[in-house]
């Protein structure tokens, strides 16, 4: 089969899942059998932060660009989109209706909102990458944690969004945006990091003099990177309000930003596929543990955290390392010992060497 | 291959497992079996005193009515869940106590912002929430699903402007809000509209946070404009240490706050700093009423400490809730919503409640000036439509504050089966009264 | 004038305050190039002993001087073994992995910190008992100090010049100096490398609770989340002042403490309104950072291929 229509194949198959998956998600069910509404909501949110940990890991694991402002960039997505679907949206939408269908209308300004969000992210990044990207290591991540701060507190100081109160904005999103938007985020991602683009992002997450040294301009790609995983995140931003339903500066304190560092740590920097596993695990552990009986359940934060302090105990490089999981993975006969691939596959290659703090290590050793 | 097939049936089994058969509704309702009632709120976050006192009311009253022997012999369950203080995990476990554990209502939240995000999902669902203490004006407009026990935001500032600019005679006020709540912007709002069209001047505004160490950098700017009165909107946690170092200060105008002072934790904090401040409450704990007393004491049995203005709203919170279930006569959501709404002067600990067409409670507040660890009752400030009950003697109160009369019916007299004594919201504290009254 | 004398006084109290945590901070980023997230807690644990000993102790019934040097000292102690104990059990096993696994354990370790006091003692605010007899000093005008800001001042300066004094005059100090010049070569040297970890984790950790014992005295109220915005201006103001320096720290933290009281004194007059003075912290330090990647007195390292 020529590769275009293999492709087209597999395009068609994720958007029936997606719909279908939609569909069963919904409130009607398909078939008459749904997921219950809090396991709907606890997917929701996994797909959302699946959109999140994806493109936090290309700056911080792939470029090796150390940023925990994440939150902030959300933010700007989502409350940008929300004051656009809040004050214009519903008339344009109802002028666009008598065109093109109700349906058709809303899909169509939520596109847009999106894109406006991601767009208004963007633009953020870019301001906060050029000046912050000359900074090295601790220095960029405290600066881009005071950014993301700062970002909270001019958005509590504008009442038109709600200020400290909160923003209702309508719920627009669905699981097929989620899912969709999950998928893009990650094609985009995979796309970036298999390009000569990523070759040159991940050379200098290995060494960044050496990358300059071969003559790739290391401030243009660093900037990139971040201002793409800024809209991405503005995008994750955008389904999370419209989602929630209700925008509330208190979702975008300086703990989410910790939480999407910690999916991409979980899942292994780096790893594609880990970021996603890192985002399912760290979405649905808090959930799983209000299980625990009675009296216990008071201490669910306290086993939360101490899992987390165990996996990074037991497992520093993450649960996948830099390895990816996927179908090649699948396909494989079970007996092969792990981390072994066969000849001419793609795709997993980015730095396979040692334990990925080696070159971290020594290059640090040498600073001092 | 295997692989793959291993994992293809490990994914469709999990999803298998998700399903399950939907039905109309919510399969919460019925009139059998025990009761189960949601509680949500912050158990480990930074509001999570809040949230652990408001529970601690919550199942207190829910034991009440459980050792009288239930609602028609049914018994209560309260399942509480955490919601860590986060607007997005509020929904969730709303999302969670509705669906898995099939609640029949919800009692929560404390903070405006929390509720404002969950109660969007009870109302979806058609399932009744009382809040026990969100006093943004928006909480209760999300829906006819929604209602709540305590007064709202205009109000409380309305009152406290009333007092300084009628009561102390205050022409200039500095206020001091704490700038991340919903609940202490509401409260300068209204207290700032008012106190301007009672021809007062508000000379400066300061903000802190909470968690914030320090507050002598706004106390001294407070200073230098010499005001009469500061008003405080904000949590005893804050509130105490910044009495005490407004004293250190030297700063000698008397500070007001609102309900979120009451604690006494207060009076750890801030000792004798807060000689000769003013708050708008529900009640007293020092009220010497029977049914106040009575609460008080069980609260302080049971927990080992006095109850603060959020374990009293919890109280109240649940009563009502049991008291709309009885007359109901069902927990089927639909009747138990319009009795909830139909609740009309039932006397609770923190004051008689009767909701209005929009589902706010409406009722009296009290002025309470704080003198050596005691929390002395001044006044009582009605709100618009409501009447002073006959009996009440209020020296000071009442003319400039019950503008329409005829309105509404003065309160009755409790109905019979409650402990609280008649009108008692109106004549708290008789004993310290003559004490208390400002000259 | 007085107004102005006033500010400045309050700001140097936070400030003070600020600058003590901050130590901890570069002082352990300077020898092992972890942000300990958990310090801020530390700051909160020390505390939190103070309160427990001060009750326990029966010191918590009137103020003595007595009472207040032995909670000072014993919860300074209590705090080293916790920071102690937190880097042999969290930090040591995952130390030659990369930064990022380092940071996340520190994250999760003050989480837990955090979530375990919650459980344990609720988020209630509690009144730490006041041990010093509070008194204000008029200066001149309006302008006045109170006794807790004096002994804000008085011991944090102590403190600071007796980690000075161990830092450059005594043998840890100067294997401190070797192992935050370069670990390994420190190792070859002969220096105990685990134990000088060790004991800079203790140091800063005492710094912290010393910390947590005066702001307590100051400002009475103590929760288990006190730690995380004071543990994140402190680290601000480690980083201003260029992370791993010591004289940086604490100009750091005196620069964070007195600007934030500015901004909320005269932001009116400049038009930024008093509710940003959380964000100018963070713009300061951006501000900062651009002219001067490193810090205020950070020195500049040249990278080495």
């Amino acid at each position: 089969m020529p590769i275009f229509v293999k492709r087209l194949l597999a395009a068609l198959v994720i958007v029936l899942l997606l719909i279908a998956m939609n569909e069963y998600m919904s409130e009607q069910g398909l078939f008459g059998f749904g997921v219950p509404p809090y396991y709907a909501r606890v997917i929701m949110l996994a797909g959302i932060n699946i959109i999140l940990a994806v493109s936090l890991n290309l700056i911080t694991g792939f470029t090796g660009q150390f940023s925990i402002g994440h939150a902030g960039f959300m933010a700007v997505g989502a409350y940008t989109s929300a004051y656009l679907t809040v004050y214009y949206a519903q008339a344009w939408e109802r002028s666009l209706a008598g065109m093109i269908g109700t349906g058709l209308a809303h899909a169509l300004i939520f596109l847009l909102a999106i894109l406006v969000g991601a767009l208004a992210a963007a633009l953020a990044g870019l301001v906060v990458g050029i000046p912050s990207l000359r900074l090295r290591g601790d220095y960029l991540a405290i600066v881009t944690l005071g950014f993301a701060e700062i970002i909270r507190i001019v958005i509590l100081n504008i009442d038109q969004v709600g200020g400290a109160t909160g923003f209702t904005v309508p719920a627009y999103t669905n699981f097929l945006w989620v899912g969709a938007f999950a998928v893009v985020t990650i094609i985009i991602v995979y796309n970036i990091v298999h390009s000569d683009i990523g070759r040159a992002l991940v050379s200098i997450r290995e060494d960044e003099l050496a990358a300059e040294a071969m003559g790739i301009n290391t401030t243009q790609y660093k900037v990139l990177s971040f201002v793409i995983s800024s809209a991405l995140a503005g995008m994750a931003g955008v389904l999370f309000g419209h989602y929630t339903s209700f925008l509330s500066t208190n979702d975008f304190q300086f703990i989410r930003s910790f939480e999407i560092i910690i999916m991409i740590v979980l899942g292994g920097m780096g790893s594609l596929t880990g970021a996603v596993l890192g985002a399912i695990v760290i979405t649905i552990m808090p959930e799983l543990l209000r299980q625990l009986p009675g009296d216990f359940s008071k201490y669910r934060l306290v086993v939360y955290s101490a899992l987390l302090i165990i996996i990074m105990l037991t497992r520093p490089q993450g649960i996948l390392g830099t390895r990816e999981f996927g179908l090649s993975w699948l396909k494989r006969a079970p007996k092969r010992p792990e981390g072994d691939k066969p000849a001419g596959e793609k795709g997993v290659s980015i730095a396979e060497q040692g334990p990925p703090s080696a070159i971290d290590q020594k290059k640090e050793m040498e600073n001092r | 291959m295997k692989r793959l097939l291993i994992s293809l049936g490990i994914i469709a089994s999990f999803v298998f497992a998700l399903a399950c058969e939907r039905k109309g509704g919510p399969g919460a309702g019925g009139n059998s079996g025990p009761i189960v009632i949601g509680y949500y709120g912050d158990l480990s976050g930074r509001t999570s005193n809040f949230g652990q006192s408001t529970k601690n009311g919550v199942e207190m009253a829910a034991d009440e009515i459980n050792k009288a022997g239930g609602i028609d012999g049914r018994q209560i369950t309260i399942l509480s869940e955490d919601d860590e203080g986060r607007p997005e995990k509020a929904a969730t476990v709303v999302t969670k106590l509705i669906d898995q554990d099939r609640v029949v209502a919800l009692l929560g939240e404390v903070a405006s912002g929390n509720t404002l995000a969950a109660a969007p999902k009870a109302q979806a669902a058609r399932v009744p929430m009382i809040s026990p203490s969100s006093t943004n004006p928006a909480v209760t407009q999300v829906g006819d699903y929604i209602s709540r026990v305590c007064f709202i935001d205009p109000f409380q500032g309305d009152v406290m402007a009333k007092f300084a600019a009628n009561t102390l005679k205050a022409k200039k006020a500095a206020i001091m809000l704490d700038f991340n709540s919903p609940y202490s912007r509401g409260l300068t709002e209204f207290f700032e509209a008012s106190f301007k069209k009672l021809g007062g001047e508000i000379v400066d505004k300061q903000s802190y946070t909470q968690g914030d160490r320090d507050y002598k950098g706004q106390l001294t700017a407070i200073r230098s404009k010499n005001p009469d009165v500061i008003y405080v909107p904000g949590y005893y946690g804050e509130v105490g240490v910044i009495a005490k170092q407004a004293k250190q200060l030297d700063i000698k105008a008397p500070m007001l706050g609102g309900d979120g002072w009451d604690s006494t934790q207060l009076w750890d904090l801030g000792g004798d700093a807060l000689n000769g401040d003013y708050i708008s409450n529900h009640y007293s704990v020092d009220d010497p009423s029977p049914a106040i007393q009575k609460f008080v004491a069980d609260y302080k049995a049971r927990y080992g400490n006095v109850p603060d203005a959020l374990a009293a709203l919890g109280y109240d919170a649940m009563k009502v809730l049991a008291d709309a279930i009885k007359r109901a006569g069902t927990t089927e959501e639909p009747q138990l919503k319009d009795a909830i709404a139909a609740t009309k002067d039932f006397a609770g600990v923190t004051g008689t409640i009767s909701l209005d067409k929009d589902r706010n409670a409406v009722k009296p507040a009290v002025v309470l000036k704080l003198q050596d660890k005691k929390y002395i009752y001044v006044e009582t400030i009605y709100p618009e439509g409501m009447t002073a009950p006959a009996t009440a003697v209020t020296p000071v109160a009442a003319p400039s504050t019950s503008t329409s009369p005829a309105a509404a019916p003065a309160t009755s007299p409790a109905r019979p089966g409650t402990t609280a004594s008649p009108a008692k919201a109106a004549s708290p504290a008789a004993g310290t009264r003559s004490t208390a009254s400002p000259s | 004038m007085d107004t102005f004398v006033q500010q400045l006084i309050n700001g140097l109290t936070i400030g003070a305050i600020y600058a003590l945590i901050a130590l901890g901070y570069t002082m352990v980023y300077g020898i092992l190039r972890l942000i300990n997230f958990a310090h801020g807690d530390i700051y909160m644990v020390g505390a939190f002993v103070g309160y427990f000993m001060a009750f326990q102790l029966g010191f918590a019934a009137g103020p003595s001087l007595m009472g207040l040097s032995v909670v000072l000292i014993g919860s300074m102690i209590a705090a080293a073994l916790v920071g102690m104990a937190i880097e042999r059990f969290a930090y040591r096993p995952i130390r030659k992995y990369a930064r990022m696994t380092t940071l996340i354990t520190a994250i999760g370790v003050s989480l837990l910190i955090e979530n375990l006091f919650v459980a344990r003692l609720g988020a209630a605010p509690r009144a730490f008992p006041q041990l010093l007899q509070e008194k204000s000093y008029t200066l001149f005008g309006n302008a006045a100090i109170s006794k807790s800001q004096i002994l804000i001042f008085a011991v944090s300066v102590a403190l600071m010049l007796l980690l000075q004094w161990v830092i450059f005059k005594t043998k840890v100090g100067t294997a401190m100096r070797a192992v935050s010049f370069n670990l390994n070569s420190a190792k070859l040297m002969g220096i105990n490398t685990d134990f000088i970890i060790s004991f800079t984790f203790a140091l800063g950790s005492a710094l912290a609770a010393a910390g947590g014992v005066l702001t307590a005295q100051y400002n009475p109220q103590i929760d288990p989340l006190m730690g995380i915005i004071t543990g994140l201006k402190a680290f601000v103001a480690a980083v201003l002042g260029g992370i791993g320096n010591i004289p940086g720290a604490v100009l750091g933290g005196l620069l964070i403490g007195i600007a934030e009281t500015f901004v909320v004194g005269y932001g009116q007059n400049v038009g930024v309104p008093t509710t940003f003075r959380d964000a100018v912290a963070f713009a300061i330090l951006i501000l900062v950072l651009l002219f001067r990647p490193t810090g205020l007195l950070g020195s500049t390292v040249q990278e080495k291929v």
